[in-house]
């Protein structure tokens, strides 16, 4: 029997905002299933998005959600979070909102180790507000702001994470609906902070001046530009040069939690532990 | 009311109240000269099982509260001039989206990085609308080191009762101030604490948003069976989104008469010396508050030494104005003056309650206080 969504969504608020053929839709429903799959309860998950395309993901489904400002959904899941250990907390951000405006609370919460799920869809450019350059968006590329062709570098999302600390990092792309779910059921029950890079189609935005117009044009270019990380760390580093790898990029179950750790002060003020002292920790610098 | 005695500063009893009115939740960023409420906090709130984040940046602070805010937990954070700039974003969807929570300003030398260690009161009009749109600010202002705590703890109970910001100002002189307080027992505060409203009923018939014309939301903890919205858009009875004329006109209007239908339960001022004031020629009204009105008190005991009436009027809710009773006080009495560490910031408003434009002001933005003597040199130059 067909997988039924109509539990996890808001079915007075379907049909979307979203362009037809947006794999925005594609991430939604692997986001239900990987929830449904994970039988977590509605009532104990909370869904924050920002602004953009991706930010109208929080309306949609039918959790605790909230809508934030562009960029702040990490830092408004970290308040959410901490005092609320034992829930869940999922953020949902756009490439411009987690890299561009965002970044600052992207880098930190992947420092604290926060648990986190933070999925970050990348479809290269700024959607919603009709094709301006992304930190994401490839040099070269047409945008309304440098119609004469984007120059300003990129960002690989993936490697920013983990260079700042993110202990569970994976990326998949909308052409494989079922990978997405498993990735992110991997990265909700990861204890950490969880940064899943989805990477989507905007064929309206980012396809038409591009020279991929339809969803299916769009959908092969990401096909092309990605592959999975077996296949990628076989590669030499000329052949991986403009390829983003897929799965799980990194995963470290040792590194400590922020709660948990923050239970650690708890308890030291309550006078359960003494303070937290550099012999805590294995990594001292 | 049985009260306590402590000797402690401004920023410190201001961390010490949020505690005790039940604050659980503490999101900072270091900023000058309001470091020691987070200082402090950040010792108090694991001791109770609460929280305390040092975040990124002053909005990573923000959003943090207003996040633990709309989960449900009493929140706060504390920060000067240049972190209210950089939250002002973020106070605008918690007004938007009715989260209550309490910021707390010690107001330093403005505008940019001023004078951060230096006194002012320079963020008086920043407060009554820090964001972009159209909302009512509450603002209360501590005059004393006690203030700092009750105002702090009456902060928390405004906030869960109009479910909004309600910005705390201190100024660097109060919050450094070091000295006694006489200031109610926690027994005393936690009885009267009064939480946030909360629906009961069956979770189908919830709508945080559809309350009376001069009401707030009703907003239910996160996890407890009610799933509804948060957004800064113009939104419905459940939250969501939407461009409804009526519905967002109604929305806005409601944002305004929440606060302006009810300014009974929030205004508060002091009368000092003001009950011989006659209104004959020759005395004199001083309006002042924070730490000016220290000075004020002390100019006013010279000035009836001298054979010169004057009394002090003290707004301590700053926003909404008590415009009403400026009204009075100026109708009555010919002679004002306005004491300031800006420049006629709140004059204006003095200006516009009592509809006179003969009120004189006395000014400082050098950083430095104003002393007892220059406001009696003032008196006598003026009137």
């Amino acid at each position: 029997m067909a997988f039924n969504y109509d539990k996890y969504l808001r079915l007075e608020k379907m049909p979307t905002l979203w362009c037809w053929g947006c794999g925005d839709g594609v991430i939604l429903k692997s986001f239900i299933r990987a929830v449904d799959k994970l039988g977590i309860s509605q009532d104990d998950m909370c869904v924050v998005s920002g602004i953009g395309c991706s930010g109208r993901f929080s309306s949609y489904v039918d959790f605790n959600t909230v809508h934030t400002t562009h960029g702040r959904t990490v830092a408004y899941a970290t308040g959410i979070k901490l005092a609320n250990p034992d829930k869940h907390v999922v953020c949902v951000a756009g490439d411009g909102d987690a890299l561009a405006i965002g970044g600052n609370h992207t880098i930190h919460g992947c420092r604290r180790n926060i648990d986190i799920t933070f999925i970050v869809i990348n479809n290269f450019i700024y959607g919603l507000t009709n094709s301006q350059t992304s930190p994401t968006t490839p040099q070269g590329m047409w945008t309304v702001t440098q119609k004469a062709g984007n120059i300003d570098p990129t960002f690989d999302a993936c490697e920013l994470a983990i260079a700042s600390g993110a202990s569970f990092v994976g990326r998949e792309t909308v052409n494989s609906p079922k990978k997405m779910e498993k990735l992110i059921i991997q990265a909700i029950e990861h204890k950490g902070f969880s940064f899943v890079e989805l990477n989507s189609n905007c064929h309206i935005n980012l396809g038409r001046k591009n020279k991929m117009a339809s969803a299916m044009a769009n959908l092969d270019w990401i096909d092309d530009i990605t592959v999975s990380k077996r296949k990628y760390d076989a590669m030499t580093e000329e052949e991986q040069l403009n390829l983003l790898p897929l799965g799980i990029l990194k995963q470290d179950t040792v590194v400590r939690e922020y709660c948990d750790m923050y239970q650690d002060i708890i308890d030291a003020h309550q006078g359960k532990r003494g303070k937290v002292t550099q012999d805590d920790f294995v990594k001292k610098i | 009311m049985a009260t306590r005695e402590v000797i402690s500063t401004g920023n410190e009893l201001s961390a010490m109240a949020g505690v005790d009115a039940g604050c659980t939740f503490f999101g900072g960023y270091p900023l000058t000269p309001s470091s020691e409420v987070m200082h402090v906090i950040s010792d108090l709130l694991p001791k109770v099982g609460g929280a305390c984040i040092q975040m990124e940046d002053e909005i990573g602070a923000i959003c943090a509260v207003i996040g633990a805010g709309m989960a449900g937990s009493r929140t706060m954070t504390g920060t000067s001039g240049p972190g209210m700039s950089l939250k002002a974003e973020n106070l605008g969807l918690a007004q938007m989206a009715e989260v209550p929570l309490v910021c707390v300003n010690v107001m330093r030398g403005g505008p940019s990085t001023g004078l951060p260690t230096r006194v002012s009161q320079g963020d008086i009009k920043q407060s009554s609308n820090p964001s972009h749109g159209d909302y009512r600010s509450i603002t209360l202002c501590a005059g004393n080191l006690a203030e700092c705590y009750t105002e702090t703890v009456r902060a928390f109970n405004l906030a869960d009762r109009f479910m909004q910001p309600v910005i705390v100002l201190l100024d660097e002189t109060i919050g450094h101030m070091h000295g006694k307080a006489d200031i109610p027992t926690v027994e005393d505060i936690k009885a009267g604490i009064v939480p946030r409203k909360k629906f009961d009923g069956p979770a189908d018939e919830y709508f945080p948003y559809e309350c009376g014309p001069t009401e707030p939301a009703t907003l239910n903890p996160m996890f407890e069976g009610y799933r509804y919205h948060f957004t800064g858009l113009h939104h419905d009875r459940r939250g969501f989104p939407t461009e409804e004329i009526e519905t967002c006109r109604k929305l806005i209007q409601r944002l305004e008469d929440k606060v302006m239908a009810h300014q009974d339960e929030i205004e508060l001022n002091e009368e000092f010396m003001c009950d011989d004031l006659t209104g004959e020629d020759g005395e004199v009204l001083i309006i002042a508050y924070g730490s000016v009105s220290l000075a004020a008190k002390e100019a006013i005991r010279h000035l009836r030494a001298d054979g010169i009436k004057a009394g002090l009027f003290r707004p301590i809710t700053i926003w909404p104005s008590p415009a009403q009773r400026i009204a009075e006080l100026t109708g009555k009495i010919k002679n004002v003056l306005c004491v300031e560490l800006n420049i006629r910031q709140f004059t204006e408003e003095v200006e516009r309650a009592s509809s006179r434009l003969d009120i004189e002001g006395l000014y400082k933005v050098n950083g430095r206080a104003i002393s007892p003597n220059e406001i009696v040199s003032k008196v006598k130059e003026v009137f």
